[in-house]
């Protein structure tokens, strides 16, 4: 649709999913994400690099309000999903993680069988109304996470039991199986080998047709391989965001630079 | 990969799309966060009554055994009269202890005749009639009072002919009555008190005779018989217990630290090792009555150390507390760092001076902590100690002297407190509510040093 | 006190010793510690543990083995004439065994002379009464033959005494001279000394061994005992629990049995969904703050003696359930001391013991999978019933089994709030009685030990035992699986 970058450069054409605004997250006394100005874009793979601490992952986690479970953690600024403002009293963090999903580092799967893992968003929501429903999700989902052919004679066996390439694309089957319209990846291929890494590489490319992504990345290399926008951050501030090519090489910020050609990180 | 999982989502089954805005929950999530709140609920609930049982086990501790700790007594001007004592008036101390206890009696109904004349009471028993050797003013008063009076004589002979205040001990159905435990429904049946008493009892209340004082004697004091619970104290059996706590402690600290050390430092990884710990963990879990029996048959039947001591008291509860000691010790030998064992060796000290110049002192708050609730446990712990003979009416003696204190029968602490709760009289029951606030204040006492300790020295590596 | 002054006098030579070894070994280097191989202190140590511990080992050991031996041939003595109808060689002994005590305590009491103690003849004396003035009640008079044995015991036993006090203290004077002739400066001293207290180490690790040999030894003799005079099918079976001090009692097991586990039934009703939910809500829900609060106030519950329990049991929480379930209420209540005044209090006890076994179990499931379940936006509640509770399940699973072990082996709470009665009933509000307020009741009467009503006792100990054993083992081996599963 937007073959032309400059054009996606001014955002105006595309459909802004996430808005956050003045963004700020303490941790007790520190102070961990300062003055985040970011709107993600739909359908789009965005990613978040930086050296470690910088609050990637920090940020990451306010976009679904994983950040309320950390009892010490603050958030204020102003996050908005499609117009509605998600740290709303209103808003049921329930109903938004059901809308924005999340991967996380570690394949954390269920001490439960396949089956029952990728099963388990669809029942707590309610998505289907009978087994034939909840049969067809799971089989639908494991396939967009290109795992089906894996494990389809044996869903009924532990998912512990996958290595962890597997596990990670079962984590994202049970996490697309609820139907998100975001989908969050927390460096979702750090705990993988190369060749599970360009499987979770490749499913991430496909899935960019119907969520809008956005992955934290440790690696340069795969946020380039990966991702249309690019966002730098730097202790705890958003550096420099804009389109992967033009961050990988025309960086406008020296930090940015710094941190491409490794001399921070 | 092809498009495949992109047609696959189109043309999935029916889904209800989420077109909802995230400022109003749908029905479905007002109907999860209802189980939510009252899932919760049953949590705060299950919390609430944990609290609320303490809370009325401490109030029921509080409310039913403070009373223990006063006892109503009479001041009264007692005549310690010469041809009632000393009729030979030699002051020979065979003569005087001649003298039987019920001899006193005509003493104490004097003395009390006395006070109700000087306060212008009017009762009826002011002129009843002594039969045999009682009168029915006797029941005003402890059984203990005229021994009391008998020893104080013999104690000092030249009390006799004299006239000296004396706090004498109310009975204990006097006593409940100024404590609200007997009242006036109660006593119609019982005919240890009758209502005439009482008035007497409130009238010498008003003027200041009968009154409730600190009850030093219940803390200090010897047990005493069914008869006279007013008496009746925890003090030897307190002994009885430091007896055992010297035992336990003497024996548990150096064995559990050596076992540890052994196991934690030491051992190698084999079957004979394997079958310790095993062993261990196994022993921690028995029931500690088996303890007793295992006391009974080996302690008492087969090496025939003395029934109902101390020793043999301790010895039972250094097998029982081995256990605790033993885990909270390898818990803190491993808590200590590799890096400092690698620091002695790494200057040429042997594996033991390694652990004994390093280790054991880097892991000893944690030790003493762990040993000083393994003390605690053992405090209150009382199954095994009936089965060797700790109970009954047997600590009514002080011991004479340290040998006899390990060696002489005496109770303890918890096993004096179910004596005092299988009793009929409930006079007894109050002592042994009040038997439990001591108990729990030394037990209290004790896991406070243990929280301190670990405070204090406790490390973070 | 002899032993005592043996051991002291062998600890007494072991403090000789470390100064002698001490010197010897500085004297043969000339004073200078670097021709040493160790340091001086070791050699004393060395000269020490020799002295010390091969004498008191074998003390202990002597004192084990005397009154057997004694025993065997004092009762190899008495000749059969002197075992009447209607008692054992074993009652007589103890007899015996009774009469030499008196006599040494009437020594000792100055009320009768060594020669007297020696010589006496019950033709002659009436040695019961001269016995009761010192305060040895004896059941009998005493007859010609039981005297004679007693004589003999004491005379055997005094012998023995002699004799080990002599050899304990020649092993301590020969441990001191061995070591201090192999004690130069080229003896390498530490080595020894370390290899010393490393047996010594280990003697105490094996203690642990030598209770539980304890425990099934003193168990199974006295069992096997017990099913000669009575046999093992009733016991196992019977349905009536009537002991008579008399004889002629019925001691079946099964209602004692039924009182136990509908007791330990009723107290993890009220302990596990109790002790389980304060888990749940002070780990996943609550505040910093109200858990640094609630945790260790529920926490005080486990430390409470249990004879407190009891005691809550008998005076307070019996009387209200009487007030509510008796006479004057329901009426379906008899006493204040019944099954469900004990379960109840019982479960109380346990509460803590649920919550935190618990507590540590679902805090040991990995974050990560809380997150996992969040993140698909799962309630709190949803996470802990669908992930954190079934992937805690054997862990949780092992924590009640052990507890149940502590509510079968629980003592004074049943003594005292469960009643005396051993009924097969099904009503909770009548009193029934357990296996271990048995075990206290038949040990502490006045039975004679080597009666069947005594003996019991221990039947009922094996019992418990083998029950509460075979739980922990199970419940041990599941938590220990578990805990694996995540490390």
């Amino acid at each position: 649709m937007y073959d032309n970058p400059d054009l996606a450069r001014t955002t105006v054409t595309r459909d802004i999913k996430i808005a956050a605004h003045g963004c700020q997250v303490y941790y007790g006394d520190t102070h961990a994400i300062r003055d985040v100005d970011i709107d993600i874009e739909d359908k789009t793979v965005t990613a978040f690099i930086g050296p470690s601490g910088c609050g990637k992952s920090t940020f990451l986690r306010c976009l679904n309000r994983m950040n309320d479970t950390i009892d010490i953690c603050r958030v204020e600024g102003d996050i908005r999903l499609d117009g509605e403002d998600i740290y709303d009293k209103r808003v049921d963090p329930v109903q938004l993680r059901a809308k924005v999903g999340m991967v996380f580092q570690k394949p954390n799967p269920f001490p439960k069988s396949i089956y029952d893992n990728v099963a388990y968003g669809p029942r707590i929501h309610g998505l289907a109304r009978c087994k034939a429903d909840l049969d067809e999700i799971v089989e639908s989902s494991l396939r967009r996470a290109a795992i089906w052919g894996e494990v389809k004679d044996r869903l009924d066996a532990p998912g512990t039991g996958l290595s962890g390439g597997q596990q990670q694309r079962l984590c994202i089957a049970r996490a697309v199986a609820t139907e998100p319209e975001v989908l969050l990846m927390d460096e979702p291929c750090s705990a993988l080998d190369p060749i599970a890494t360009a499987q979770v590489e490749e499913l991430i490319d496909e899935l960019r047709g119907q969520y809008s992504v956005v992955i934290v990345t440790h690696s340069m290399q795969q946020a380039a391989r990966v991702s249309q926008k690019t966002a730098f951050f730097h202790l705890g501030s958003l550096v420099e965001y804009g389109e992967t090519g033009h961050i990988f090489t025309n960086p406008t910020d020296p930090r940015t630079e710094s941190y491409i050609t490794g001399r921070i990180g | 990969m092809t498009d495949v999982p992109f047609t696959d989502a189109s043309s999935g089954p029916a889904r209800p799309a989420r077109t909802g805005s995230l400022l109003e929950a749908d029905a479905r999530t007002r109907r999860r966060n209802a189980a939510e709140a009252r899932f919760r609920l049953y949590g705060i609930a299950a919390v609430g009554v944990g609290l609320f049982f303490l809370a009325a086990l401490l109030y029921a501790i509080f409310s039913n055994g403070i009373g223990a700790f006063q006892q109503t007594g009479y001041t009264l001007q007692i005549e310690f009269r010469e041809d009632v004592l000393d009729k030979t008036g030699n002051r020979d101390l065979e003569d005087i202890k001649s003298v039987k206890t019920f001899a006193y009696s005509p003493l104490l109904r004097a003395a009390m005749l006395r006070e109700i004349e000087t306060h212008g009471i009017d009762t009826p028993l002011a002129d009843a009639k002594v039969t045999g050797f009682s009168s029915p003013l006797d029941k005003l008063f402890s059984d203990g009072a005229r021994s009391t009076l008998r020893d104080m004589v013999l104690a000092d002979p030249s009390l006799i002919g004299q006239t000296v205040a004396v706090r004498i001990l109310a009975s204990s159905r006097v006593d409940g009555y100024l404590k609200g435990r007997v009242s006036r429904e109660s006593i119609e049946r019982d005919k240890n008190l009758d209502a005439v008493h009482l008035d007497l009892i409130d009238k010498l209340r008003e003027a200041g005779v009968a009154t409730k004082g600190f009850n030093l004697a219940f803390i200090t004091g010897p047990d005493a018989s069914d008869a006279r619970p007013e008496q009746a104290g925890l003090g030897v059996a307190m002994l009885g217990s430091l007896y055992m706590m010297i035992v336990v402690l003497a024996l548990s600290l150096p064995i559990g630290v050596a076992a540890s050390i052994y196991l934690e430092e030491f051992a190698p990884q084999n079957r004979f090792t394997d079958i310790i710990e095993v062993n261990i963990s196994n022993l921690a879990a028995v029931p500690s009555i088996v303890f007793g029996i295992l006391g009974l048959a080996v302690f008492i039947q087969f090496v025939h150390l003395p029934q109902s001591a101390p020793l043999v008291g301790g010895l039972v509860l250094t097998l029982m507390t081995l256990p605790t000691i033993i885990i909270s010790t390898r818990a803190s030998l491993k808590a200590v760092p590799p890096s400092i064992r690698d620091a002695a060796l790494g200057v040429g000290a042997s594996k033991m001076q390694a652990v004994f110049h390093h280790v054991l002192p880097l892991a000893m708050p944690g030790i003493l902590t762990g040993t000083i609730i393994g003390l605690a446990q053992a405090l209150g712990e009382t199954a095994p100690l009936l089965l060797i003979g700790m109970v009954g009416f047997i600590a009514s003696n002080y011991p004479d002297g340290a040998i006899s204190g390990f060696l002489a029968p005496n109770s303890a602490m918890p096993a004096q407190i179910y004596e005092w709760a299988k009793r009929a009289d409930p006079a007894f029951y109050e002592r042994a509510w009040g038997g439990i606030i001591i108990l729990l204040l030394f037990l209290m006492t004790m896991n406070i040093i243990a929280i301190i300790l670990r405070r204090r020295f406790e490390r973070r590596w | 006190m002899p032993v005592l002054w043996l051991v002291l006098i062998v600890f007494a030579l072991g403090a000789l010793g470390f100064v002698l070894g001490r010197r010897r070994a500085l004297g043969g280097a000339g004073g200078d510690i670097r021709l040493l191989h160790s340091l001086p202190s070791y050699y004393g140590t060395n000269v020490t543990l020799l002295t010390v511990v091969p004498a008191l080992f074998l003390l202990g050991i002597w004192l084990l083995v005397q009154p057997v031996v004694v025993d065997a041939r004092v009762s190899a003595m008495l000749p059969d004439s002197a075992i009447s109808e209607g008692t054992t060689r074993d009652l007589v002994m103890s007899d015996v065994r009774r009469i030499a005590e008196g006599l040494d305590k009437a020594v000792a009491e100055g009320a009768m002379t060594h020669r007297e103690a020696r010589d006496i003849r019950a033709e002659f004396t009436d040695v019961r009464n001269r016995l009761g003035a010192v305060g040895v009640a004896l059941g009998s008079t005493v007859g010609a033959p039981e005297l004679y044995a007693a004589q003999r015991y004491r005379r055997i036993a005094g012998e023995g005494s002699l004799a080990m006090t002599g050899v304990v203290l020649a092993l301590a004077l020969g441990g001191v001279a061995l070591s201090l002739i192999r004690t130069t400066p080229s003896f390498r001293a530490r080595n020894t000394v370390e290899t010393g207290i490393r047996y010594v180490l280990i003697f105490a690790a094996t203690i642990a061994i030598l209770t539980t040999i304890g425990i099934v030894l003193s168990l199974v003799f006295n069992t096997i005992d017990f099913f000669r005079l009575y046999p093992a099918w009733d016991f196992f079976f019977g349905t009536t629990w009537s002991p008579s001090f008399g004889g002629g009692s019925e001691l079946g097991i099964l209602p004692l049995l039924w009182g136990t586990f509908y007791i330990s039934i009723i107290a993890l009703a009220v302990s596990v969904p109790i002790g389980l939910f304060a888990a749940i809500y002070l780990s996943e829900y609550a505040s910093p703050h109200v858990r640094a609060f609630a945790k260790p106030m529920i926490e005080v519950l486990a430390g409470i003696p249990t004879i407190v329990y009891g005691l809550f049991a008998l005076l307070t929480v019996g009387p209200l359930l009487l007030k509510v379930f008796g006479q004057d209420g329901v009426g379906i209540m008899q006493a204040g001391t019944a099954v469900m005044t004990a379960g109840l209090v019982m479960g109380i006890m346990l509460i803590p013991f649920v919550s935190s076994l618990s507590d540590d179990i679902i805090n040991a499931v990995p974050q990560s999978m809380r997150d996992g379940s969040l993140g698909l936006g799962a309630t709190r509640s949803e996470t802990v019933r669908q992930v954190v509770l079934p992937a805690a399940l054997p862990g949780i699973v092992g924590a009640i089994l052990l507890a149940a072990s502590r509510a079968i082996g629980e003592t004074m709470i049943v003594v005292l709030g469960a009643g005396a009665a051993a009924n097969l009933s099904l009503n909770p509000f009548e009193a029934m009685t357990t296996v271990t307020a048995k075990i206290v009741s038949q040990l502490t009467g006045d039975a004679d030990f080597a009666s069947p009503e005594a003996l019991v006792a221990f039947a009922l100990g094996m019992t418990l035992f083998v029950i509460t054993l075979g739980l922990n083992v199970f419940a041990l081996y599941i938590v220990r699986k578990y805990r694996e599963q995540y490390e």
